[in-house]
């Protein structure tokens, strides 16, 4: 175990927003990283750029199953002998077309698998780590898709809204101890997952201003952190509206 | 299918946009989206990073460092990283880029496929002299690694290039060790043209930065008012650095702000004031280099249609005349801005085929777009510069008749071959005929 210096995990680390965070974190302080993909090849990309950034820091990449309970425990067992992160961020996820998952089943069940069942096995493996301990900071990407569910993106919604829940769940069970549980929920982001609806000509959140936004609040170890923070008002009305009036918008 | 526009906002086209990510998947990506043209910041004023209709290939994710030796100064990287991001990280390192534009928000492959200068033209050259190496990624899935000592003509090729030869997707580039972030800089002003030569020659020995701010206005009589900077980085105790808090142009203004009634008041006020805090200073080198960084989105003052920038280079035997009768018909016009840059380059060769700096000396200037107006001024002045046997920079170009073009880069037919028949810009289409 190494004294002194700050470990962070990110899972899902060739994420757009989680690429940012560690850029973020890197310039900060120099640290241990581990970051995990499903892809060695594509997560070493990243890997390399981290180090040219900051050569102090010790910067390692691991894969594994992102679907798999057993081995998703047993490579928390595996990081946490290494000593207790400081920080997991659960980053990955993927935007399905909601069209095609209506009618094929396999898809629907894909996306809520990786966008909700996998970030929820990440968290649970880290978090009694963590609450033995008796300290750390546990941060999870949401999205604003999880507060209401809408025709547009209701499948990635619900994955995204379970993650929400189980958020809320484990911060109530970590409520006495020092553990920090984030959830942040990024509005619609600039990265490569929406690239056709920007396409479509849609508004995107810079990519880096969310992952100063995150890495901030991870920082204050804030439960829930909306980015950017317009979001937080734009989704209280939106969770709020009447059944009659949301029902009749096409969003 | 998205609008894109470039950075004189002359309008905005649908593109096929593909966003590139993972340097890997280049060659597959722009296999199967074809015939297209690299994009990177948008910073290039007029149509050379355009296809309307087509694909665009986005390089600005293919962001990331890949390897740097703190010895020697070699830096690889991604072709789609910002300037500013290699500076932000190297400067604080003793390292430094040796040759930026008067913006560090372009990309790496911007900069080389474009040969873009700084205002040390006479000391470092352009952008392409300091690449060792880079990576071509061609339509039909080749690769091509290409430098000045590996299979030098593509890389002369591919240096000013114009994004024609295929997609530059790796970088390595020697930086150059410094002092440290500040400049001595010296503020002198100029009441004339043979003033400006004057100084211009007598800044080259002692002076790594060379720039000067000319008065288009006041171009009539007794021509070319202006101010001439220099500096040197110099070793200068730890202070306080400025603080980069960019301001946004909150809004597009109806009718551009630049305009007769604007200008002359401006200029005059700008060069009064500045010649009365004319002398020496100790600048940071953002705002001394990149003076407008912090100004986002500035090109919005000119309203809803836009600007060109016309920037031009003569040869020095010329330079004299042809500059002061292209001040003289902007003058007359009544037109231009107050964003007007006066300087010589440096007597040196370029490495690119189509490389724009030559020795000479170059003008810029921006004019806010007024239709056949500000078109008819071009040509006047286009007439100037081919008598004179000069250039146009094709970077800052929307409309330079193609003789023009074939004047001005006599090793036009030498680059053809080494195009990429998968590769087509509005440009290209514009002065190569596809």
């Amino acid at each position: 175990m190494s004294s002194g210096r700050k470990k962070i995990v990110i899972i899902g680390a060739t994420s757009a927003i989680a690429e940012q965070c560690a850029r973020l974190w890197v310039m900060e302080s120099a640290i241990d990283l581990v970051l995990l993909g499903r892809d060695h090849g594509k997560t070493e990309l990243v890997a390399q750029d981290l180090r040219v950034r900051s050569p102090q820091s010790r910067i390692s990449v691991q894969t594994t199953d992102f679907l798999d309970p057993l081995r998703i425990r047993d490579l928390s067992n595996r990081l946490v002998a290494d000593g207790l992160p400081d920080i997991v961020l659960i980053a990955h996820g993927s935007l399905p077309d909601q069209i095609a998952c209506q009618t094929d089943l396999a898809l629907c069940h894909e996306a809520i698998a990786v966008n909700g069942v996998s970030p929820i096995l990440f968290a649970e493996a880290f978090a009694g780590h963590m609450q033995q301990a008796g300290s750390g900071t546990l941060a999870i990407i949401g999205s604003v898709a999880g507060d209401r569910g809408r025709k547009s993106n209701y499948v990635y919604g619900a994955a995204k809204g379970l993650v929400a829940r189980y958020a809320q769940g484990l911060q109530h069970r970590l409520a006495g101890t020092s553990v920090h549980v984030v959830l942040i929920e990024p509005g619609p982001t600039d990265t490569p997952m929406t690239s056709h609806l920007k396409a479509q000509g849609a508004r995107l959140a810079d990519v880096g201003e969310v992952a100063r936004i995150t890495v901030a609040g991870i920082r204050q170890g804030k439960p829930c952190i909306y980015a950017p923070a317009k979001w937080t008002m734009i989704m209280m009305i939106i969770r709020h509206l009447p059944r009659f009036v949301f029902n009749k918008l096409d969003i | 299918m998205v609008a894109v526009s470039s950075w004189g906002r002359l309008g905005s086209w649908e593109h096929e946009v593909h966003a590139l990510r993972d340097r890997r998947q280049v060659p597959h990506t722009i296999r199967t989206f074809r015939p297209g043209i690299a994009y990177g910041n948008g910073r290039s004023y007029g149509d050379v990073c355009l296809n309307p209709d087509g694909h665009l290939w986005k390089t600005s994710l293919l962001d990331r460092f890949i390897d740097f030796d703190e010895t020697t100064g070699r830096l690889v990287c991604e072709a789609g990283i910002l300037l500013r991001d290699i500076q932000r990280l190297m400067v604080p390192r003793g390292w430094i880029l040796p040759v930026t534009p008067g913006t560090q928000l372009v990309t790496l492959g911007g900069a080389i496929a474009n040969d873009v200068h700084g205002k040390n033209h006479h000391v470092f050259g352009s952008f392409g002299d300091h690449v060792q190496a880079l990576k071509l990624v061609r339509t039909d899935g080749e690769a091509i690694e290409c430098g000045p000592a590996k299979r030098p003509d593509w890389f002369a090729a591919t240096v000013g290039g114009l994004g024609l030869t295929g997609l530059i997707t790796e970088v390595e580039v020697q930086l150059h060790r410094f002092q440290g972030p500040w400049l001595d800089t010296e503020t002198v002003p100029y009441g004339n043209l043979g003033e400006f030569f004057n100084l211009a020659d007598d800044s080259e020995s002692g002076w790594e930065h060379t720039v000067s701010w000319i008065d288009c206005i006041s171009g009539g009589g007794g021509g070319g008012r202006g101010l001439f900077m220099r500096g040197n980085f110099a070793q200068i105790d730890a202070r306080p650095e400025p603080q980069s808090r960019p301001i946004s142009m909150p809004m597009l203004p109806p009718v551009s702000l630049v305009n007769h009634l604007t200008l002359r008041p401006f200029n005059t006020a700008y060069f009064h004031l500045k010649k009365f805090r004319s002398g020496g200073a100790v600048t940071h080198y953002e705002p001394f280099l990149y003076p407008l960084d912090n100004l986002l989105e500035w090109n919005r003052m000119y309203g809803p249609h836009g600007f060109y920038q016309y920037q031009s280079v003569v040869p020095r035997a010329v330079g004299h005349d042809a500059i002061k009768a292209m001040l003289r018909e902007i003058a007359n016009s009544g037109s231009g801005s107050f964003l007007a840059v006066l300087k010589t380059f440096g007597n040196r060769q370029s490495v690119g085929m189509l490389s724009f700096p030559r020795p000479g000396v170059t003008l810029a200037l921006d004019f806010p777009n007024k239709g056949e107006q500000t078109l008819r001024l071009f040509q006047r002045l286009d007439d100037i510069v081919r008598e004179a046997g000069g250039r146009i920079y094709p970077a800052k170009d929307a409309r330079m008749p193609r003789d023009l073009f074939q004047s001005g880069y006599p090793r036009l037919d030498e680059f053809l071959p080494y195009r990429d028949n998968g590769i087509t810009s509005a440009m290209s289409r514009r002065l190569m005929g596809n």
